[in-house]
């Protein structure tokens, strides 16, 4: 009987222990749920805040670029192309029905344009030699690091009509207007735009006439991948990632890059470099 | 030994009963803050979306241009005369015409916007900087490529261009954010040139042929016939949110 009573006790203890730890572990679980419940009008608040409107210049990139009007070299023209062959990596670009990649079409014409390209006597530097993906502003630094270089970006379209090629040069961009020789590297293609519109309309003149269907001068577009390139520079789009096979595209490599290396060549003679901002031939 | 038992079994029915009375409540009254809140969310959303589609049918009828392209190969925009009734408010006015834009033409071929694209908001600054705030479809199911982006962007500020003078430059938002392209090419962190002309007496328009220059690089184009005299409302008081 004693036994059972200091049992009960003992039982009793145990269960006076239990309760209290029951009650504790309430009291902590209406504390956490009080917690994300409170925070969440916060954060819907801080969604449908006023955005701010202004376009933010980007962050990240080197403020500018050296001119290259420069005081104390003059060079004698164009002598390196840069080539980009657009995407790659993770990106892969346009892609066909037939799994085919932009990225990697890109790369193969890059290396045949090269080859034309050096037959012409120019030096080439390419944005990427493999599988990789530079951002728009790595490719940039590539061109601008050269002196006396065009840049061409190729590209595949996923529309247009099949076995046409159209060149672009970068929209109308506001005038640099600092003077103090240094080119704002988020306009570094407006000074240049006058020679990249000349440069263009060559290579689209010289793939008007292999490709039936392409327009006779270069368009303007918006294209991000020019704007911060500080030299002649131009995009070519091939249409289209929509055929059936790829050997379509293939066929029409060394076309485009025989009109390219022409294109550059007639373009070598009118690239002087220019003495002052805003002074452009 | 039975009554040892029988205690387990009080002592047992009190804990649960103690457990229940404490987390039945606060599991209702969560259960009822979660519902709460999205109920909350689904009716933010379903307002955004069906807000700007609104056509108030007692606008008076305008007839305006609407850009869609010209033949499914070549790149260019071609307008398309369309009686719709607008509103004189400038932000609601340009929902509107996006809003048409993204159904799209009758002939599907000739559209230049994703099908599943939808404008999220549209906003207005006094200086004329119209903010389009569309969803990440229009980024996502366009077609890859300089041509195609070019073009809807064209499409975009051409219409706005021929139904809504007040706005002067576009800036285009996906989903709310900033974007460096559209998909992959075009250049989205800059303002496009949409009207240099505000407030002028619409012109009259020019014949009906497909025009190729691009919206964005013609700044010195007269505004489009939009037929109606438009109040002077104030603009600051249509930026909401």
């Amino acid at each position: 009987m004693l036994l059972q009573v200091r049992n009960i006790l003992r039982i009793r203890k145990v269960f006076l222990f239990a309760a209290l730890c029951m009650v504790l572990a309430g009291a902590a679980i209406v504390c956490s749920s009080q917690t994300p419940v409170r925070s969440s009008p916060a954060v819907q608040g801080a969604q449908s805040a006023p955005i701010s409107a202004a376009p933010s210049p980007q962050s990240g990139v080197p403020g500018s670029v050296p001119a290259p009007f420069g005081t104390q070299t003059q060079h004698n023209g164009l002598n390196v192309v840069v080539l980009d062959p657009a995407h790659g990596g993770t990106d892969p670009g346009a892609r066909g029905t037939g799994g085919i990649r932009e990225s990697e079409i890109v790369l193969d014409l890059a290396t045949q344009v090269r080859r034309a390209l050096e037959l012409q006597g120019f030096q080439v530097v390419q944005t990427r030699q493999g599988n990789e993906n530079p951002s728009f502003d790595d490719r940039s630094a590539t061109a601008n690091a050269q002196r006396g270089a065009v840049f061409v970006t190729l590209h595949i379209s996923s529309t247009g009509m099949p076995g046409t090629v159209r060149v672009y040069v970068n929209s109308d961009l506001p005038p640099v207007t600092n003077a103090n020789g240094l080119i704002p590297w988020e306009r570094a293609q407006a000074p240049f735009l006058g020679l990249s519109r000349k440069l263009g309309d060559l290579i689209q003149g010289q793939l008007n006439q292999r490709f039936k269907g392409s327009p006779d001068a270069a368009q303007a577009a918006s294209v991000r991948q020019l704007r911060t390139t500080a030299a002649p520079a131009i995009a070519v789009e091939i249409s289209s990632i929509i055929v059936e096979d790829r050997a379509e595209l293939d066929r029409m490599g060394p076309g485009i890059a025989d009109a390219i290396a022409r294109g550059a060549a007639a373009f070598k003679p009118s690239y002087i470099v220019p003495s002052a901002p805003g002074a452009l031939p | 030994m039975s009554s040892r038992w029988k205690f387990w079994v009080i002592g047992g029915l009190v804990f649960v009963l103690v457990a229940a009375a404490i987390f039945v409540p606060i599991l209702r009254r969560r259960v009822k803050r979660s519902a709460r809140l999205q109920q909350q969310s689904e009716e933010q959303a379903r307002r955004e979306l069906t807000q700007p589609i609104a056509i108030n049918p007692g606008d008076p009828r305008v007839k305006t241009k609407l850009f869609w392209a010209a033949d499914a190969e070549t790149s260019t925009l071609a307008p398309v005369v369309v009686e719709l009734p607008l509103s004189n408010d400038p932000v609601l006015r340009s929902k509107q015409v996006l809003n048409v834009l993204l159904a799209g033409p009758v002939d599907a071929e000739l559209r230049t916007l994703p099908p599943d694209a939808v404008l999220l908001a549209f906003y207005l600054l006094p200086d004329g900087t119209g903010i389009a705030d569309f969803s990440e479809a229009l980024a996502t199911s366009i077609p890859s490529g300089i041509a195609s982006e070019q073009l809807a962007v064209d499409s975009i500020t051409r219409t706005l261009e021929a139904s809504v003078p007040k706005v002067q430059r576009l800036k285009i938002l996906i989903h709310g954010q900033e974007v460096e392209t559209l998909a992959g090419h075009l250049d989205l962190t800059g303002a496009f040139v949409v009207n240099t002309k505000p407030g002028q007496p619409p012109a009259m328009p020019a014949a009906n042929s497909p025009s190729t220059a691009p919206a964005a690089l013609t700044p010195e184009k007269a505004p489009g016939k939009t037929g109606a005299a438009r109040a002077e409302t104030e603009i600051s008081s249509s930026i909401k949110r």
